[in-house]
């Protein structure tokens, strides 16, 4: 039963990881049609954020360094992915081959970059002791970061549905999401909905590339693309442009991988989300909240 | 009459298909001009380039304004108003929430609108998409008149409607084109009989007759030979 409640809370943080990258993606492909190939890209550059500037704040307090690295961390992918919009994306609109080609190059570049300057070496990222830590819940130890990812995507989870739900922007977001060109039919610059969500979406990668340092305690500079293939099959498999999709998909790919790995065998989890997406495209091409081919 | 909109060589190429080929007409201020033709002659399109919403040449004025190069959202910022063919509605929605979005400037004119749609005041929380295809088009409609605008394109606005319902839209048209201009793409000759001042028709991307509604209607042979229909 511990182990069962251990696995459980694991695929749940590993499922908040997953979901604060792929809703980002979810959303810009929803509102955009982008497929953004370089979100991976965000999620490194703000692990990477929060390394350098840790790094640089030797003999600062671990909490403070920790959180003073988080935010500069968060504020780096969000800038980035904001300036990817503007400087990359946006002269591209509706050229969708062109797109997939300048974001999957900008993945590979900004790896190549990070490698050229820091190397290949994973690096390890001081994080307070407490996160270490475990808590006993249900008669499991549970390490105390999983609670921190698990905390964390429920707060992103809430807040861009507050974001979507109760803001004028939130709202040209969901009309975007349904009819673009109808939303500029009513004199509405859509191309301003397109950076925010373009930096919202780098916002959550950029965290979850925090968080993730918690979670591996490293960083290196691949972290971001090898997160960035469950964050597709997640998006995939919630219905592309569907946040509440997204975040029900995220847990059941953590869930999954996570029993997999342990009931049948280590290495299958992987497999076996792949075959969850094979199964769900089966059943219910459209994903799970039916939203979007 | 001055011409509101001046419509002068504009070009469409859609893929492989040369849709509209530098058809040229004004449209009056004030009161309705209806844009005719067979099915696939390129009305539709034609109120999308109007729009911006698809690559266009040519010139197109407002109020001595060129257009032809400004992004859509903008065009409609100048005071065009439009209600597309298929009502293009946002589906998930509410109609309060698809009224709100096209609020531009504060000055929402949501009196004028429940005066002419009062269901729609009580259907307010409802999802746009769970709305019969009268009750969307009143959505469309009243989502142009919130703001107030120089000239409202309308495309086919009676598309799919019970008589009872055309009946109604044309009133709402009628009223309408006391507050603005209107260019009105509508298959329903009853109903361009009864609100047109002006025809422009289109046969194969050219425009091929231009004069007031009534006189075409009128000419039986006419608009036979130009719309391929027989006026009831």
């Amino acid at each position: 039963m511990t182990t069962f409640v251990l696995l459980t809370v694991t695929g749940l943080g590993l499922g908040a990881l997953y979901f604060l990258i792929a809703s980002g993606l979810s959303l810009i492909y929803g509102l955009m049609g982008v497929l953004n190939f370089a979100h991976g890209a965000f999620l490194t550059v703000g692990a990477y954020g929060m390394w350098f500037t840790e790094s640089k704040l030797g003999g600062v307090p671990i909490w403070p360094r920790f959180l003073i690295g988080a935010v500069a961390g968060i504020a780096v992918g969000t800038l980035f992915a904001a300036l990817v919009e503007i400087v990359l994306i946006r002269p591209l609109y509706r050229r969708h081959i062109e797109q997939v080609l300048v974001t999957v190059g900008l993945g590979l570049a900004t790896t190549a970059l990070i490698v050229a300057i820091w190397g290949n070496d994973a690096r390890p990222v001081p994080s307070p002791a407490w996160l270490g830590e475990t808590t006993t819940f249900l008669g499991a130890h549970i390490p105390n970061d999983r609670f921190l990812l698990i905390v964390a995507a429920i707060l992103v989870l809430a807040g861009l549905e507050t974001f979507l739900q109760r803001t004028r922007y939130g709202l040209i977001i969901r009309a975007g999401v349904e009819n673009r060109a109808m939303v500029t039919a009513l004199g509405i610059d859509v191309r301003k909905a397109f950076t925010l969500v373009f930096a919202i979406g780098g916002a959550a990668a950029a965290l979850a590339g925090v968080l993730g340092n918690v979670y591996f305690t490293t960083v290196d500079p691949n972290v971001g693309t090898s997160l960035l293939i469950f964050a597709f099959i997640v998006v995939v498999i919630g219905g592309l442009g569907s946040l509440r999709g997204t975040a029900i998909a995220a847990v059941v790919v953590g869930l999954v991988q996570q029993y997999a790995n342990y009931y049948a065998s280590s290495g299958l989890g992987d497999l076996s989300v792949v075959l969850l997406l094979a199964l769900v495209l089966l059943a219910r091409p459209r994903g799970l909240s039916g939203s979007f081919a | 009459m001055t011409a509101l909109l001046e419509v002068r060589d504009l070009h469409v190429r859609l893929g492989e298909s040369h849709v509209l080929q530098g058809i040229e007409f004004d449209v009056e201020e004030g009161g309705v001009t209806a844009l005719l033709g067979r099915n696939g002659v390129g009305k539709t399109t034609t109120l999308r380039a109007l729009m911006g919403l698809v690559d266009r040449s040519g010139s197109v004025v407002l109020a001595g304004e060129e257009l032809v190069s400004t992004p859509t959202h903008r065009i409609v910022r100048r005071g065009v108003g439009y209600v597309p063919e298929d009502r293009d509605v946002f589906a998930g929605l509410t109609v309060d929430e698809n009224l709100r979005l096209a609020e531009r400037n504060g000055a929402a004119r949501y009196d004028l609108v429940y005066d002419l749609f009062p269901e729609l005041r009580e259907r307010g929380s409802q999802l746009a998409g769970t709305l019969s295809g009268g009750q969307q088009q009143m959505v469309a409609i009243a989502r142009a008149l919130l703001n107030e605008n120089r000239v409202l394109l309308v495309d086919e606005p009676t598309k799919g409607l019970a008589p009872a319902l055309v009946t109604q839209v044309a009133d709402v048209l009628a009223r309408v084109s006391e507050l603005a201009t209107v260019l009105l793409v509508e298959q329903n000759l009853g109903v361009v009989n009864r609100v047109a001042r002006d025809a422009v028709v289109l046969d194969t991307g050219r425009v091929v007759h231009i004069g007031p509604a009534k006189e075409l209607l009128a000419d039986t042979p006419m608009v036979h030979r130009l719309l391929g229909v027989g006026h009831a």
